[in-house]
């Protein structure tokens, strides 16, 4: 697949049949949509994982065993500091 | 080989010699015999192909969307309350450009209910991009099945298409149908091969985005093509139909008796039949009256209409659901055909058969007689024919 964000097509001549992407999804960098951001507090954390089980948009990464929010995508639902156990996870707001 | 089928089991046995690979359906009245049939034959060794089991119609879609875009030739059937509750993916199937057959009956809407003939279901999907066919027997249902799975799935057409039958008085009704034989099916249809399909080897995702600058508006563009390019290829595989099977039924617009005729019916579905008996009668009588069957509603017919106009002194169309608000659907959009024609004849309106109303042939003989009076339309573009308590 393509890391080409858009290809550029001249007219509805050499569009494909119907509205496809050949680009892969990581192009499309939703961080931007975030009001607020997950922060991890690796001194409570467990590196039990549930975090990065219950992230809907594989945002939270592994890194040396401890999760890693990967901020390009993460879109700050809540969910991952909604669901550690340890509340090892708080949702502090984007400064502007 | 002659057998003895329904409406419903012609749709089914239609399936089968199609060789349809994924089937997903929810059973509702009228339609359920078609679902039931198909899991016979499936049961009894004689037809193989995916049958999904949904919870709704919306899914049913769903799905027949989802296996298209694989590669498989899919198969699906609804009625009424069904087709309504489809009507966001009927979008979505063809936008995506999946060449879907589906089988609808005929039947109205509620409130109140209703599983009487009607075809309010099938005018409120008009405009979902699907190709829509009205069928008049069992044996039309058959062969057009293969027809429209031909048309659909050509490259440059690549589009859905609905058969409708008149709720019970098709769907229910027994004729004797002269079944293709499977190897000439076979070889009139091909395998169905898109150019693009959803496959794990070369990923790419289907229904994506499109801001207002980039493509949306060229992907519509290139769905108006395809519909228009329809046209030819329904009468190309009509053509080359009957030159294998030995039956056509007319293309778009299937005249009878429309020679030199001065009225013209225009109608869809079983009250054809009807409207075929009441012009013998009247032909014997010396009064020249035709029937032009609409057969096709999506492309419409706007060449065939304008050409059959030029003989034509007084059209009358006849709707079996109401555009509430304005007029019959068929009315508006025949009427809209002629528009720019010079010396047009007169046209007008005669809602008909709603809720299941038997269209006797009496009821036809009320058209033809207000036919014969009208001079013109200003004060009465169009009629209900048979109101209780209304005018007669």
């Amino acid at each position: 697949m393509s890391d080409e964000h858009e290809i550029e097509y001249k007219g509805y001549k050499d569009l494909p049949l119907s509205p496809i992407a050949t680009g892969k999804s990581l192009v499309f960098k939703t961080g931007g949509w975030r009001t607020m951001r997950p922060v991890i507090d690796l001194e409570k954390c467990k590196k039990c994982g549930i975090c990065w089980k219950y992230c809907p948009d594989l945002s939270i990464l592994i890194v040396d065993e401890y999760p890693k929010v990967d901020l390009d995508y993460c879109k700050g639902c809540g969910i991952c500091a909604n669901e550690c156990p340890f509340d090892a996870i708080v949702m502090v707001e984007e400064s502007t | 080989m002659k057998m003895v089928l329904s409406g419903n089991a012609s749709a089914a046995y239609g399936a089968k010699l199609a060789r349809a690979e994924v089937i997903s359906a929810y059973p509702i009245t009228p339609q359920t015999k078609i679902v039931e049939k198909i899991a016979d034959l499936i049961a009894n060794g004689e037809f193989e192909t995916e049958f999904v089991k949904v919870e709704s119609e919306h899914s049913a879609m769903a799905a027949a969307v989802s296996a298209s875009l694989v590669g498989a030739r899919t198969f699906t059937a609804t009625s009424s309350q069904g087709l309504l509750l489809m009507h966001e993916v009927l979008h979505w199937a063809s936008a995506s450009r999946t060449p879907i057959v589906m089988v609808n009956i005929n039947r109205a809407v509620a409130p109140p209910w209703s599983v009487w003939a009607d075809q309010t279901d099938t005018i409120a999907q008009r405009d979902t991009g699907w190709m829509q066919f009205y069928c008049e027997s069992c044996q039309e249902v058959v062969d057009t099945m293969l027809i429209l799975y031909k048309v659909a799935e050509d490259k440059d057409v690549m589009m859905p298409a609905m058969l409708s039958e008149d709720a019970f008085l098709l769907s229910h009704t027994s004729e004797i149908v002269d079944m293709p034989e499977q190897a000439e099916v076979d070889e009139f249809l091909g395998k169905f091969e898109p150019e693009q399909r959803l496959d794990v080897e070369n990923p790419m995702s289907f229904g994506s985005l499109s801001m207002p600058h980039q493509y949306y508006y060229e992907f519509r563009y290139k769905m108006a093509e395809a519909m228009e390019t329809a046209r030819e290829k329904i009468l190309d595989a009509e053509r080359e139909f009957e030159k294998r099977f030995g039956r056509s039924y007319g293309g778009l617009l299937d005249l009878y008796r429309c020679d030199d005729a001065e009225i013209v019916l225009i109608a869809a579905g079983s009250m054809s039949s009807t409207i075929r008996v009441a012009v013998d009668e009247m032909r014997e009588k010396g009064k020249k009256i035709g029937l032009a069957r609409l057969r096709v509603f999506r492309p419409f017919p706007i060449k065939e209409l304008r050409e059959l106009a030029k003989g034509a002194k007084m059209i009358g169309v006849l709707d079996r659901s109401f555009c509430f608000g304005y007029e019959g659907a068929f009315f508006t959009e025949v009427k809209s055909a002629l528009y720019d024609m010079e010396n047009r004849p007169l046209v007008k309106g005669y809602v008909v058969g709603i809720g299941g109303r038997d269209v006797t042939l009496d009821v036809i003989h009320d058209v033809i007689n207000d036919c014969m009076v009208t001079k013109d339309t200003k004060d009465e573009p169009f009629k209900w024919i048979g109101l209780k308590g209304g005018e007669q």
